[in-house]
């Protein structure tokens, strides 16, 4: 391992910018290994959060007083900062939602009611997380089109032969994961994309694993949506982003109806506000908005190409130290992995794995995370997980590594 | 023996491990123990749906008493299913429907009753009483 020379994380720096990091569980100091699940927050975005609702909070947009006026400043401020962090041509291309099931389920049911009709086709993947498939069942039921499904390998990886040939001129649009939740792979989603453009397909990445481990580009990807959520990114819980091309977006109709989304409104008929506003109805959650611009700053600073340096590192070091563990099957062996190891121990179930960890101080994720259909296609019923952060250390896989290895002898 | 009793006689069983590990020994041994219900009653209407672990519960009269066949495929998950069948079976609808099962609580594996541990231990026991309210009914009528 070149860990050490390569570092260029001061893990101790960091470790003392998020708070939970230093409490214990049990009497024992937390390991956190459930960061795919949700990650942790630095001081900085529990900062501005705080800050925002002991000076700054009032209603946005349309107000007439100071506050107001400067809640809405705030809150356009952070629409600019995510539109820097992954590259959108314009602020408006950013619409603030829930989170990432909210902006998957809007794409489902606006794009859906604009362009997919009886005898269509929507293509989807093995990978994907419940968020990514049920949407589209439920629009490709109310429209009469059909669900394909990209399969795996054995490893986890995507077959790009079986995608060329499920791109079809049914094809209306292509949903896949950036990074799978349950098995870590990086989807090769520049090939996707491109295979998808030469018939004019339009694409939507679902991002919620990727964006807080890699750079993303959306204008390079060429992606016509991308979505993610705040709270897997050191930000708040309940606030999330869909990125959406311009002329996309000004083409699908509305999702929700309210205040907020409308250009004038009479009982005879109501027009639509323009972007990104047409998308958000109702009043936002500003407190969410401005704690995500603040771990979008704070992860500027770290560096996204740091933490994926230093992640990476600890993937490696971890599928290292756990493979020679005996009866130990990694479930997920994909030549591109971002910070997930999942794996299996003999015929132990993983909620008997998990529930001995988390005695000893150690937070990972058991069960079917949300990927019923990749679990049946690997013929198991769930993995254990374990989900590395960049604030996470080589101690901590250390004490992971032993702990488990106690649970495997408790449990045999 | 009265469900109370066995109850006591569990919480001093258990009074004699002093840290976490030998407890979860301890239910694990007893998960092992438990007579493994049968195939055939691994059935859909048997099966108790927790997030993860799944219980299997088979209930059904002997004379006056209510006897629980149960199973888990966690081994966790089993040893307590195995502390509650051990608690519950052979007793009549109406003393299972009036038990109060502290034993848990006492033994300090609080958190595993908790309906937010997808266990299916919770629904378990709703279930037990759902049989035992069952049977009463017939009983009485």
């Amino acid at each position: 391992m070149l860990a050490e020379e390569k570092e260029m994380i001061d893990i101790k720096t960091v470790r003392k910018d998020f708070p939970i990091l230093s409490r214990e569980v049990y009497g024992k100091p937390l390991v956190y290994f459930d960061n795919a699940a949700s990650s942790q927050k630095p001081s900085k975005v529990i900062d501005a959060i705080s800050h925002y609702y002991e000076y700054e909070h009032s209603n946005i947009h349309r107000g007439v007083h100071h506050l107001s006026a400067e809640a809405t400043e705030k809150h356009e401020e952070s629409r600019k900062t995510i539109q820097g962090f992954i590259n959108a041509k314009y602020s408006h291309e950013i619409i603030f939602t829930k989170g990432t099931t909210d902006s998957i389920n809007l794409v489902a049911y606006s794009f859906g009611n604009k362009f997919i009709n009886g005898g269509d086709e929507v293509i989807v993947s093995s990978l994907e997380h419940h968020s990514n498939i049920v949407p589209w069942q439920m629009m490709c039921e109310a429209r009469g089109a059909k669900l394909k499904v990209i399969p795996i390998n054995d490893a986890g990886e995507l077959l790009l032969d079986e995608y060329r040939n499920l791109l079809s001129i049914k094809t209306k649009i292509v949903a896949i994961g950036h990074v799978s939740n349950a098995l870590g792979t990086i989807n090769p989603v520049k090939e996707i994309i491109a295979e998808a453009k030469k018939k004019s397909i339009p694409v939507l990445l679902d991002g919620a694993q990727a964006i807080p481990h890699l750079a993303v580009d959306v204008q390079e990807l060429d992606c016509d949506f991308y979505a993610f959520s705040a709270h897997k990114i050191f930000g708040p819980t309940g606030v999330g982003i869909l990125y959406g091309k311009e002329n996309l977006l000004n083409t699908i109709p509305p999702y929700q109806g309210g205040g907020d989304m409308i250009e004038t409104v009479t009982f005879e008929q109501t027009t639509y506000n323009e972007l990104p506003h047409k998308f958000e109805a109702g009043t936002p959650n500003m407190a969410g908005v401005i704690g995500l611009k603040a771990a979008i700053d704070y992860v500027n600073e770290v560096g996204i190409n740091n933490i994926d340096i230093a992640e990476h590192q600890l993937l490696e070091y971890a599928t290292e130290q756990i493979s020679v563990i005996k009866g130990i099957r990694l479930i997920g062996t994909a030549k591109e992995k971002a910070s997930v190891l999942s794996f299996l121990v003999n015929d132990i179930h993983p909620y008997d794995i998990g529930t001995i960890l988390d005695r000893m101080g150690i937070a990972v994720r058991t069960g079917h995370h949300c990927a019923e259909p990749l679990m049946n296609r690997l013929s198991i019923p769930g993995t254990v997980r374990a989900s590395f952060a960049f604030y996470n250390t080589k101690e901590e896989v250390d004490v992971f590594i032993n702990a488990l290895k106690k649970a495997i002898s408790m449990l045999s | 023996m009265t469900i109370a009793e066995i109850q006591e006689e569990i919480v001093e069983e258990f009074s004699i491990f002093d840290d976490w590990m030998d407890k979860y020994e301890h239910i694990i041994e007893s998960g092992k123990e438990l007579d493994s219900i049968s195939d055939a009653l691994k059935t859909n209407t048997n099966l108790v749906k927790g997030c993860q672990s799944q219980v299997w519960l088979h209930a059904e009269m002997d004379g006056e008493n209510l006897i629980l066949q149960a199973g888990s495929d966690a081994i966790i998950t089993k040893g307590l299913v195995s502390l509650m069948v051990r608690t519950l079976s052979g007793h009549t609808p109406k003393e299972i429907l009036s038990a109060q099962l502290s034993f848990v609580d006492e033994i300090g594996l609080k958190e595993h009753l908790s309906p937010t541990r997808s266990n299916g231990l919770v629904s378990m026991i709703k279930k037990i009483k759902l049989y035992a309210l069952t049977y009463s009914v017939k009983a009485n009528g």
